[in-house]
């Protein structure tokens, strides 16, 4: 189809913002901030450059260590929590339950909540004078403890629950929409085998998922990366730095603490990251949209 | 469990206000090869589910083999199935498609393979097995579907529009291969299609359904020879049956009268005594006869079009009174638009149906 | 004749309630309640007096409910120096998100429509580079933009917080509206060009007319992602633009003393009220946009 003049360029312009926004921000900016890791900014970006001097202070630096373990660990427990927990309401729900649109709703609503209003809520009700353990004590079981919230050894697996109560909803929701794909005739053949339901969940079904469990888990370990709103709403890194994350490291560093060369090393460390875990997705995708 | 029979016995699924079936008989002869046949939303489908177990019914009875299965499970049922979209277990290789209801049921081990290479050997899908159903080829994929149903060994094969998602050469080259199947294990096979050519060459006998009732229970011959009704007779056949609108008349000789042209009926099987009432006349075009200009019965017929078709040519024509029908003729004659040819419709092809009802008469 | 259309109608055993069907109840009631708590606390707490909420339960019914946490927190509650109440972080939210959600619309559907259907040289690996990027977090943006801005002369402000929430907003619309006009039938076009219609009026006349369905989900993701947004407010807004998530963060978590738990509540359920609306409000199209905006590339 041949395309005349004027519409062409209308095309091309229209995509100009779209280029613009790759070319600036995307392209440059990152570049920028790769840039200025490689040198010793301080509350201002200069251009000394200094290699990897910034990286090596990082491996040394306390907050950041702690950091990436809390982080390691958020991601490990909530990725296999939210994929288990959304899983088995997914299918939960596929059981054709009375009242489906009502349960899916109550499911699915922590997902359209802010993650500061997230973090507060789940800060009060972890709170030990406040919260659960309160009320269980109010109860009549005197020696109940739930205060992980202000010990250092736990403060993280706070984040952890207030997480998977937010994110499970985005789960089964994916995975509802992979489950309603499967083909009714293979659950009649699987009838007609004499399966029982268990077995066809875990034989048949689950690995029909495949697609399906591979969304959900990059979606959510792309959200573990950004982890920023929920730690600073909830614990704001505490009790001291037990529940540091890297983003709130790399804000915190960028303006409060005016390093900008520790910061923007960091800030590529989890650019790093992030490539790692996207980089085989989007790739195992596109060989999968060539072949079919 | 070897070649069962089934009878099912007052039959009533619906759900809502929605009656699908109501009050169903049918009886299938152990070995028999039953096709139910009609077009979309007859209900044959929901009657084979039904005997499968898959869907509820909410009166009746079902019995396979002798026994009362009508609120038993599938897999208790002594039954086996294909279904249209061949339902493989997309992540499993053949072998393991083959033989995991038989592994979660508890089939010793020995048994497995020995039916698993019996079926594989029947079906041709000895060199496949290793392969999953990605790198299969859709008639590749039908047979391994009706390769698991065969491991099963049950008493009722039940087959729902199996060659339905085929092309029409795959669709013939499996329709052999299931009618040597049958022909071989002697295996009891209900058979749901719409397509009337499969149960034409397939069936022991044929069951066409519409509106949820079984309109006519019969063999292929005596259901294309004799219609029971006129839904019957346009349903079956290629190219359609003609129908021409009419009334007998009963002045001397038994007669259909269309317009200026009569058709002798002496020697029809009529049902019953035939009022005066209006009637339908029904005859396939290859059994349309062209005789010669001097046979004193023969009725003019004006020729409009001729269809050429291969070995044959269909000629569509005009009976005086403008009525249009088809006949079937051969290639070579010389024959065009214009002509007049003399027509006779012998009396044993015909089927008179009554304009109003369409039973036949 | 009421005809049914095989395949087969949905109805099929009568489930009766087994030991498995009432676990299954079990586990929905139990997580449903996980699910609930958190919403149920706040709201019955926001409906409290302080002295209520010092002696009792948090999940105890309110014995004399109240809505003045409720005006409290709306009019006076103290964000930072000013005590004016977060109805302030309302409105600047409100500020923040319309302009946002019809412009980032506008250019990603503008954008989506492009690579659809022009071929223009280059679009599939423009696409391609807005997918890859589009997980990138934050945090390496942030600084070189709030440079580009401060020497722009925009620094923060409504204007940098639109074109923000517009540039980051940039990659998931225009995968909806890509996928979506890809979807439809190429005759549509083509007859429109052959009709003699241009780039700008193809667009405006024919196409998004047919997107509705589009346009509402992604108004729905828009709406919620910027209402909801943080960072991005915090950090360009500016301080008299300060979002509602920003303002609530800093009524709570900076109080000194006791805590005005009651207060708190009331204000986080304000902060979390648009987004609900909207949630219930929009039934099935919430999971169509969960579906549109999960299928990354």
């Amino acid at each position: 189809m041949r395309l005349s003049l004027s519409s062409k360029t209308s095309a091309i312009s229209a995509l100009l913002p779209a280029l613009t926004v790759m070319l600036v921000v995307y392209i440059g900016a990152t570049g920028w901030t790769v840039w200025m890791s490689l040198t010793n900014s301080r509350m201002l970006p200069n251009n000394n450059f200094v290699g990897l001097r910034q990286y090596e202070l990082l491996l040394g630096n306390d907050r950041w260590i702690t950091s990436v373990h809390n982080i390691v660990i958020y991601g490990v427990l909530l990725v296999s929590l939210a994929l288990t927990v959304g899983f088995l309401l997914a299918v939960a729900i596929d059981q054709r339950v009375r009242a489906e649109d009502t349960i899916r709703s109550i499911y699915l609503y922590p997902y359209s909540m802010s993650f500061v209003v997230t973090g507060l809520v789940w800060q009060w009700l972890l709170n030990p004078t406040l919260g659960i353990q309160h009320v269980l004590r109010s109860w009549g079981f005197q020696n109940a403890t739930f205060d992980w919230i202000v010990r250092p050894e736990t403060a993280i697996y706070c984040l952890v629950i207030a997480g998977v109560w937010q994110a499970s909803g985005l789960v089964m929701a994916i995975m509802l929409a992979g489950l309603r794909g499967i083909d009714d005739e293979i659950w009649k053949a699987a009838r007609v085998d004499g399966l029982p339901k268990w077995r066809v969940y875990v034989s048949i079904v689950i690995p029909m998922m495949g697609a399906s469990f591979a969304t959900a888990a990059v979606l959510l370990s792309t959200a573990v990366v950004r982890l920023y709103d929920l730690s600073v709403a909830m614990t704001n890194g505490g009790p001291g730095i037990a529940s540091e994350v890297p983003a709130k490291f790399v804000m915190d560093h960028l303006f409060e603490r005016a390093n900008i060369g520790l910061a923007t090393a960091a800030a590529t460390m989890m650019l790093a990251t992030v490539i790692a875990v996207v980089a085989p997705y989007l790739y195992w995708r596109a060989r999968k949209g060539e072949i079919r | 469990m070897q070649r069962a029979n089934v009878d099912i016995k007052g039959l009533q699924i619906g759900f809502g206000g929605l009656k699908v079936l109501d009050n169903l008989d049918l009886h299938v002869a152990p070995s028999e090869f039953l096709v139910l046949l009609g077009p979309s939303g007859c209900g044959k489908s929901t009657l084979l589910n039904a005997i499968a177990g898959l869907i509820d019914v909410r009166g009746g009875e079902i019995h396979i083999g002798d026994r009362d299965v009508t609120f038993a499970e599938p897999k208790d049922r002594g039954i086996a199935m294909v279904f249209q979209s061949y339902a493989l277990y997309p992540r499993m290789t053949v072998r393991r498609n083959m033989s995991f209801g038989l592994k979660v049921a508890g089939t010793p081990r020995e048994e497995i393979d020995r039916r698993l290479a019996e079926a594989a050997q029947m079906l041709r899908l000895t060199e496949l097995l290793e392969r999953r159903p990605a790198e299969l080829s859709g008639g590749q994929r039908q047979r391994v579907a009706i390769g698991r149903a065969l491991v099963r060994h049950a008493g009722v094969y039940l087959f729902d529009e199996p060659l339905s998602n085929l092309d029409a050469q795959l669709r013939a080259e499996l329709r052999v291969e299931i009618k040597r199947l049958h022909a071989r294990l002697g295996a009891t096979m209900i058979y749901v299609t719409h397509d009337q050519i499969e149960a034409l060459t397939l069936a022991d006998r044929i069951a066409v359904m519409q509106g949820g009732v079984i309109q006519q229970l019969d063999t292929p011959k005596m259901i294309y020879r004799a219609p029971v009704n006129r839904f019957v007779a346009s349903f079956v056949g290629s190219p359609a049956m003609n129908f021409i609108p009419g009334r007998i008349a009963r002045d001397g000789n038994a007669a259909f009268v269309a317009g200026e042209s009569r058709f002798s009926l002496e020697a029809y099987a009529f049902r019953g005594p035939p009022g005066e009432a209006p009637a339908v006349l029904g005859i396939r075009p290859e059994h349309v006869e062209v005789t010669g200009s001097d046979d004193a019965a023969a009725v003019p017929a004006r020729v409009e079009m001729v269809e050429p078709m291969g070995a044959d040519s269909l000629i569509w024509c005009r009976l005086a009174d403008g009525t249009a029908f088809s006949l079937r003729h051969d290639a070579d004659a010389q024959v065009q638009g214009g002509d007049t040819l003399p027509v006779r419709f012998p009396t044993e092809a015909l089927s008179l149906f009554d304009a109003k009802s369409g039973q036949r008469l | 004749m009421t005809a049914l259309a095989e395949p087969l109608p949905a109805v099929r055993r009568r489930t009766r309630m087994t030991p498995a069907r009432w676990g299954l109840y079990a586990f929905i009631l139990i997580t449903a309640l996980y699910f609930l708590l958190p919403l149920y606390v706040m709201v019955v707490t926001s409906l409290k007096p302080m002295a209520e909420i010092r002696q009792g339960n948090l999940l105890a019914l309110p014995m004399s409910p109240s809505i003045d946490a409720w005006i409290k927190a709306w009019t006076s509650a103290c964000t930072g120096l000013t005590c004016q109440g977060i109805k302030v972080g309302f409105f600047n939210s409100l500020r923040i998100l319309v302009p946002s959600v019809v412009i980032s619309i506008l250019v990603g559907s503008l954008t989506g429509y492009a690579l659809s259907l022009w071929r223009v040289r280059g679009a599939g690996i423009l696409f391609g580079a807005m997918m890859v990027v589009a997980f990138i977090p934050y945090q390496l943006f942030i600084y070189p933009l709030v440079r580009v801005f401060a020497v722009t002369g925009l620094g923060q402000s409504l204007l940098t917080i639109v074109i923000i929430h517009t540039i980051f907003g940039l990659p998931t619309m225009t995968l909806l509206f890509r996928n979506y006009f890809s979807s439809l039938p190429i005759e549509l076009f083509k007859a429109a060009r052959v009709d003699g219609a241009g780039f700008y009026q193809i667009y405006a006349y024919i196409m998004m007319p047919m997107a509705t369905p589009m346009i509402v989900v992604a108004v729905i993701l828009q709406t919620t992602g910027i209402w909801n947004d943080f960072i991005l407010g915090l950090v360009f807004a500016g301080r008299d633009n300060l979002p509602m998530t920003v303002q609530l963060n800093n009524i709570v978590n900076s109080t000194q003393g006791e805590r005005a738990y009651n207060v708190d509540m009331a204000a986080t359920l304000l902060t979390a009220l648009l987004p609900l609306v909207v949630y219930f409000g929009s039934g099935r199209w919430f999971v169509r946009g969960i579906a549109a905006g999960a299928v990354k590339g």
